[in-house]
């Protein structure tokens, strides 16, 4: 549904984004990952055909986003960052502008029925300038699946949302996904993590790393950690740690936690707990410390993990 | 055409929530209704004293004048506020040529002024009905047309000039300075020059309206000129919003 060739945008001498490629399928949730000025909502505005990329190609629904922008745009639903919405307007007068602009028949029927999926059905009659933002956030999604777009493109969907409402709109972004393609960008990772098939990394303009967020995490991890903890005084529980063959990389921390790795495959927890108990230690706690996608993202993205 | 006719609607209708689109229609009929009062005053004592039949064109010519003033008010927000408040990128990503967003804005405007305009038909009505022998109705309904064709090219071009900032007010103060440009300054250099005068005055935006239409002749240069304009001032606007996309 969506292919990206070889995308690149320059902003005068600025190379915003930088030979681009990847594509999504229908039914998929991609989630667009990386830092403010990655270049993130750059390609999703040539993707949406606001504006031509300066080399590449991008073929949106089967239609070149330079060439057929029109049918693209047709196609497309988008949520654009800063939910640009007329505040003058009323909620659903607004919404019929816009249905009307894409030729929805019935567009009363459609406005209605959008309000009532993003729950606004109560607010039809207010003024959007009245509208808390969370409000307004979801003004701004009706917009975009007003049309029943093939493509979703949601520029930063849940900012500003309250926690209900996020899981709410998470919600509805997946189930729309079932049948249509999203790409959505964020950067709070475990919303990547939650509702995303597939995760890009941008950074920079480039794509640092593609995959699901669990082969993401999978590749990059290697090992796998494990901390214990135990009651009392806990001196020589990293001696008895390491004897257990197959255990690597036994580091006693400040508050007498022990972490410990193992090649991933072949787990070591029991044996290690087997030692542990063994030695008459009181076991408290045994936790396997995945790499977690903000771990993943520093590293890829090269920011110091200490910071 | 569908396109052009959906974002002219909604332009239409936000100049009834705005106080500005108010303002500028009492602005205007203000003032041509006290002149309206005074051709009826001057006409009746000229009715006892004997003189020139009453003529209602000077109030079409009084409009016209005003809306050098008044109509960048109405034009100046039409895309620059669009590009300020961010929902250029949603009419900019939804499936309507750039021509027809910047024509359903001119179109949005132009039917404002028009029944701003209809008002004022009610004057050469009363004028005609209270005063023997009645009014020169070939002359007004040329001053009409003339009118009409002067409002649409002053809305394009400020239409235009809309496109090009993001800024409001910078968008009015050089529509404003692009209008009392063509209308006043334009043709004061044509006397002095030894050739090419004629081409001075050809560009001046009054002329044709005030010593042509408002005087009941219509010719087909002054339409011409009136329509160019209107089409520069939409092509202008146009290439604005393209530049933008590539900026």
């Amino acid at each position: 549904m969506i292919q990206v060739n070889g995308l690149t945008k320059d902003y005068g001498a600025r190379r915003a984004i930088n030979n681009l490629k990847f594509d999504a399928q229908q039914g998929e949730i991609v989630g667009f990952l990386g830092p403010n000025g990655a270049g993130k909502t750059t390609t999703m505005r040539i993707l949406t055909g606001y504006m031509p990329p300066t080399d590449g190609e991008a073929i949106v629904a089967g239609y070149d986003v330079v060439e057929e922008s029109l049918e693209v745009r047709k196609r497309v639903g988008y949520l654009p960052e800063t939910v640009p919405l007329y505040t003058d307007m009323v909620v659903f007068d607004y919404l019929k502008f816009m249905g009307e602009l894409r030729h929805i028949p019935n567009v009363d029927d459609r406005v209605d029925e959008v309000l009532d999926m993003v729950g606004l059905l109560d607010r039809s009659n207010g003024y959007i300038g009245n509208l808390s933002k969370g409000m307004r956030q979801r003004v701004g999604l009706a917009q975009a699946l007003l049309h029943r777009p093939e493509v979703l493109i949601l520029d930063e969907p849940t900012i500003g949302l309250d926690p209900g409402q996020v899981v709410e709109v998470r919600e509805l972004i997946r189930e729309i996904g079932k049948e249509r393609t999203v790409l959505l960008s964020t950067h709070i990772l475990n919303e990547a993590q939650n509702i995303c098939d597939r995760v890009l990394i941008i950074n920079k303009g480039r794509i640092v790393a593609e995959d699901t967020t669990e082969n993401l995490q999978a590749r990059l991890i290697g090992a796998e950690r494990v901390i214990i903890r135990v009651r009392g005084e806990s001196d020589d529980l990293a001696k008895t740690v390491k004897q257990v063959k197959g255990v690597q990389s036994v580091e006693t921390k400040d508050d007498g936690a022990v972490e410990f790795e193992f090649s991933s495959g072949k787990d070591m927890r029991p044996e290690v707990a087997k030692q542990v108990i063994k030695a008459g230690y009181d076991l408290l706690e045994m936790r396997p410390l995945g790499m977690s996608l903000e771990e993943i993202f520093l590293e890829l993205t090269g920011v110091d993990k200490k910071k | 055409m569908r396109n052009i006719w959906t974002v002219a609607k909604r332009e239409y209708d936000n100049y009834f929530n705005s106080p500005l689109a108010y303002v500028v229609a009492f602005a205007i009929l203000l003032p041509i209704g006290i002149y309206f009062s005074l051709i009826m005053f001057i006409s009746s004592q000229q009715a006892m004293m004997g003189g020139p039949a009453p003529e209602s064109t000077p109030m079409n010519w009084l409009f016209v004048f005003l809306m050098i003033f008044l109509s960048p008010a109405l034009t100046m927000r039409l895309l620059s506020d669009e590009a300020r408040m961010g929902t250029l990128e949603l009419l900019l990503t939804a499936p309507i040529r750039d021509f027809e967003l910047v024509a359903g804005k001119w179109l949005g405007s132009f039917l404002f002024v028009l029944s701003i305009a209809s008002f004022t038909l009610v004057f050469p009505i009363a004028i005609d009905n209270f005063v023997t022998p009645g009014i020169d109705w070939k002359m007004t309904l040329s001053s009409y047309l003339g009118l009409i064709l002067v409002c649409s090219s002053l809305l394009a071009l400020g239409t235009g000039i809309s496109a090009i900032f993001t800024n409001q007010f910078a968008a009015f103060f050089t529509t404003l300075g692009l209008f009392f440009f063509l209308w006043f300054m334009i043709a004061l250099p044509a006397g002095y020059l030894p050739e090419g005068g004629d081409v001075l005055n050809y560009l001046s935006l009054s002329d044709h309206f005030s010593n042509s239409m408002n005087r009941g002749t219509i010719n087909l240069g002054d339409i011409v000129y009136y329509i160019s304009l209107t089409a520069l001032g939409l092509f202008a606007g146009t290439t604005a919003v393209e530049i933008r996309r590539w900026r």
